[in-house]
């Protein structure tokens, strides 16, 4: 019978160096395609904010990463970087990843280890967190490290944004795992600093008890939703898949924007899953996002309301969109769009 | 160790009593008669329900287990009126902090380890709707060692050969794992339709047994170790009106600064 042992006193690690250190955090970086995502590039914004020494650690398969280090080492705001190369990593899995952050991190000068709130990520850093014993935090929107007294508080939204909770992460906890909510930290970018680059030994995990089989990735030539500065979305009122397509591309065209869509019309098949908006899809905050179609629950509100400017276009006059849109329009959007379309080409 | 000659699965799901999706939260909220499942609990319980109508008799049992405060009992009433055979309750008390993801997994991976026949899979939500968290269901793998399957889509398991094919929602597209058993899933929101209890059903599940535990019976401490310095009001958004035609609409596109991009 194992039986967790109950803490009654906060448990005190032995550091091996004098606590007066400043920060030091661990930046999971991800990468895709030969770049580093941009939502890592946002949590290495929040590491840099903790004030201290900022690390980086880059996974993958041989092949993958040696476009991707030299970019890495560019990056503003970080003093160190780690590789770590096996075939193992070409699809990063948790279950094979984990291992190494556990090492790189047990009896470690890390204070904080930092992410983008990537589905990756999401599924890395807690699994990683639980085996060192350490609560993780997660979708940050703001950071603030205290060096005298250890302790780094957080905002975080929860009950979809409808609440703001500030939450502090004390001494006790010795290792502060935070995930990185990427509209709330600017991108950080490249200077002609370049980091130290190391390469550390990767931790095989022999037989291991997942493995992946595919990825599908859903190709599109827009710019990616979740950094997209414009986003044009489409809700239920679209009909269908071949209606939503005619009445959006034109407009996202002309407008450079990316495409989204509200929970209703991807259960319906007119969209991607992956173009989700809301409180269980993708968080955006473009220059400008337009609803069109889209009543404004509360579950979509999440996803978009930190947006600048909101313009919605709606038949019913009493949809809560227009509670948050800057300018509203109550229209057909079959006919506001294709004007919308004409004149903006003018 | 189990044996290996029974190859039937034990099903456990964790389910959280919430504040119903469609309430607008006010902070400080007075929850009064407005908590439901969280959805995404739901959806893992139909899973594992499904589970047993596809394998019939392979699904020895599923059990479900919340952690909360004395009204949390309906909801495991809820997750036995659809299909569940039996609930695990591990009561804490109305004035106990909120128990933080950590804990909760601590505490499942204890009760996970008084089961007599072990446990094969594990299906929880992806997240729960009140503090959007989403780290439950890997802390508890990571606590086990065993795999995990997130945001999952798509659920096809094996009971013969122990494994399963799980589809994973993913930033960009899908993804297709293979893992062994015992497993944990989360579920994603486009893995099912999660179903209405009957009323006969509501009717039996009243008569299925719950087992009632505390945290000190699991020895486990559900004491949040992060603080809650405190919880305010989101900053107001305020519409800024209607505009009457879509020249009122460009106009107001061109005083932001938005224009067309040379296509």
């Amino acid at each position: 019978m194992l039986r967790a042992r109950v803490q009654t006193l906060p448990k005190v690690f032995a550091r091996t160096y004098a606590s007066a250190t400043g920060p030091h955090a661990l930046v999971f970086l991800e990468h895709r395609d030969g770049a580093i995502d941009s939502g890592s590039l946002s949590a290495l914004t929040a590491a840099k904010q903790l004030g201290g020494e900022v690390t980086g650690v880059l996974v993958g398969g041989p092949e993958q990463l040696k476009d991707v280090i030299p970019q890495a080492q560019k990056l503003d705001g970080l003093n160190t970087l780690l590789h770590a190369s096996a075939a193992q990593y070409a699809a990063p899995i948790p279950e094979t990843i984990s291992p190494l952050l556990e090492s790189l991190l047990s009896g470690s000068k890390y204070t904080h280890v930092v992410s983008a709130h990537s589905s990756s990520a999401k599924s890395l850093l807690p699994r990683v967190a639980a085996k060192l014993d350490v609560p993780a935090i997660s979708d940050v929107t703001s950071v603030d490290h205290d060096s005298s007294s250890n302790a780094t508080t957080f905002t975080r939204p929860i009950y979809a944004g409808n609440a703001i909770a500030t939450v502090r992460a004390s001494s006790n906890i010795p290792i502060k795992f935070f995930t990185v909510r990427s509209t709330a930290f600017k991108a950080a970018e490249a200077s002609s600093a370049e980091a130290k680059a190391s390469a550390i030994d990767a931790v095989e995990v022999t037989d291991p008890p997942t493995v992946h089989i595919k990825t599908e990735i859903t190709k599109s030539d827009r710019p990616d939703l979740g950094v997209a500065s414009r986003v044009v979305s489409g809700g239920r009122a679209l009909k269908n898949a071949e209606t939503f397509k005619a009445t959006l591309e034109p407009l996202a065209d002309v407008l450079g924007a990316a495409i989204g869509a509200s929970r209703a019309a991807v259960d319906a098949g007119y969209a991607d899953n992956s173009l989700q908006v809301g409180q269980t899809g993708k968080v955006v905050a473009p220059e400008l996002y337009m609803a069109l179609g889209i009543s404004g629950a509360i579950q979509h509100l999440a996803g978009m309301k930190d947006s600048k400017l909101i313009v919605a276009v709606n038949k019913d006059p009493d949809a809560p969109i227009f509670q948050v849109a800057d300018a509203g329009l109550v229209a057909d959007l079959y006919d506001v769009v294709p004007e919308l379309v004409e004149k903006l080409k003018q | 160790m189990r044996p290996s000659a029974a190859r039937l699965l034990n099903i456990l799901v964790p389910v959280k009593r919430t504040i119903d999706y469609a309430v607008k939260i006010r902070v400080n909220p007075d929850q009064k008669g407005v908590d439901l499942n969280n959805p995404f609990d739901e959806i893992a319980v139909e899973e594992a329900v499904r589970l047993r109508e596809k394998l019939k008799d392979q699904v020895k049992s599923i059990k479900v287990v919340t952690i909360g405060p004395p009204k949390s009992i309906d909801t495991l009433r809820t997750a036995l009126a659809m299909g569940a055979d039996s609930g695990v309750h591990v009561e804490i008390p109305d004035s106990a902090p909120s128990p933080e993801p950590l804990g909760i997994a601590k505490a499942l991976r204890a009760v996970i380890e008084r089961q007599k026949e072990g446990v094969d899979l594990v299906i929880l939500g992806k997240q729960a709707i009140d503090d959007d968290s989403s780290q439950t269901g890997q802390m508890l793998a990571g606590l086990l060692d065993w795999p995990q399957a997130t945001f999952a889509s798509k659920l096809v398991v094996d009971a013969a050969k122990k494994e399963a094919n799980v589809t994973r929602e993913i930033d960009g597209g899908l993804e297709e794992l293979k893992c062994r058993l015992p497993l944990i899933v989360t579920t994603d929101l486009r893995l099912n339709e999660p179903r209405y209890a009957s009323l006969p059903n509501i009717m039996k599940a009243k008569k299925k047994p719950i087992e009632k535990l505390s945290a000190s019976d699991l020895g486990v401490d559900l004491t949040p170790r992060v603080e809650t310095l405190k919880v305010t009001e989101p900053p107001k958004r305020v519409g800024g009106g209607k505009v009457e035609n879509v020249d009122e609409l460009i106009a107001k596109l061109k005083e932001a600064g938005i224009t067309a991009v040379k296509a």
